[in-house]
């Protein structure tokens, strides 16, 4: 099935833009990006539960979140800085993932109307270097790539 | 100067992906493949050359001219690369609809 999301990744570039068109108001989908028990839905997942810690939406504001997993271990700690933050239009923010190589980066979220019900949301994230960029694009090849392994090692102790 | 040569890098730039495009349908010489471009000549040879370095494209000789074609198992392992950040994105925005479809604005607001 055709993914509705697309990524954008030119070549030698430090940058890339994920495009999203969504059946839902784009007050809703604003929504989703700023009010924390929204952001901790759609951030959690069977194995890590997201908090968000701090969340100032204004310009100027910081906010900070936190993910941990069914031990309580922090798994994913990540906080930024808004210098934009516009009802239903815009958001533009900084982000870094805490203990990570990854360094800062800059994140220009648009928010559009395209009818009554749908919209379209277009994330234009900027990297320290297009090495890192690069490093971002491949980690969830990595970590699918080390859960197979994984996987297959669970399967393999098991055989012992 | 020690250019990465990773398929990752090579399908990035739109002019490259346009010429893998344009081989995928039939074998093309590199005057065929830059005839289809209103870029320099030079600047299109580089690109196929980064293109055959990292084994998107196969080089065949025959007679005096040079065939390109496409080598479809390394364009499979590209499609395997970029897939899981972008499959990661949309499992994240399918998630955020599904929430928001449920969505019920609070009374007391």
């Amino acid at each position: 099935m055709e993914l509705k999301t697309k990524i954008n990744a030119e070549d030698g570039k430090q940058e890339l833009t994920i495009t999203r068109e969504f059946d839902l108001p784009v007050e809703l989908v604003f929504k989703a990006h700023t009010e924390p028990e929204l952001i901790e839905q759609v951030m959690s997942n069977p194995y890590a539960t997201a908090k968000v810690l701090k969340f100032e939406g204004k310009k100027h504001g910081s906010y900070q979140q936190q993910s941990t997993d069914s031990k309580g271990n922090v798994v994913f700690k990540a906080n930024g800085t808004f210098h934009e933050f516009i009802l239903n239009k815009k958001i533009i923010r900084t982000f870094e993932m805490e203990n990570a190589p990854l360094g800062v980066q800059l994140e220009l979220i648009s928010f559009e109307k395209l009818t009554d019900n749908t919209s379209k949301l277009t994330t234009h994230i900027i990297y320290e270097s297009v090495a890192v960029r690069d490093q971002v694009l491949k980690m969830p090849f990595a970590q699918g790539l080390s859960m197979a392994h994984d996987r297959m090692q669970e399967i393999m102790n098991k055989l012992k | 100067m020690n250019l990465r040569r990773d398929v990752f890098q090579a399908i990035a730039d739109p002019t490259r992906r346009a010429i893998l495009l344009l081989v995928a349908s039939q074998t093309m010489t590199a005057g065929a493949i830059a005839s289809n471009f209103n870029t320099a000549r030079p600047t299109v040879s580089k690109h196929i050359q980064i293109l055959t370095e990292c084994e998107l494209l196969h080089q065949e000789q025959s007679g005096r001219e040079i065939y390109y074609h496409l080598n479809p198992a390394k364009m499979k392992e590209i499609a395997a690369f970029i897939e899981p950040f972008r499959k990661m994105w949309d499992d994240r925005y399918n998630k955020l609809e599904t929430i928001m479809k449920k969505y019920t604005p609070k009374k007391n607001k």
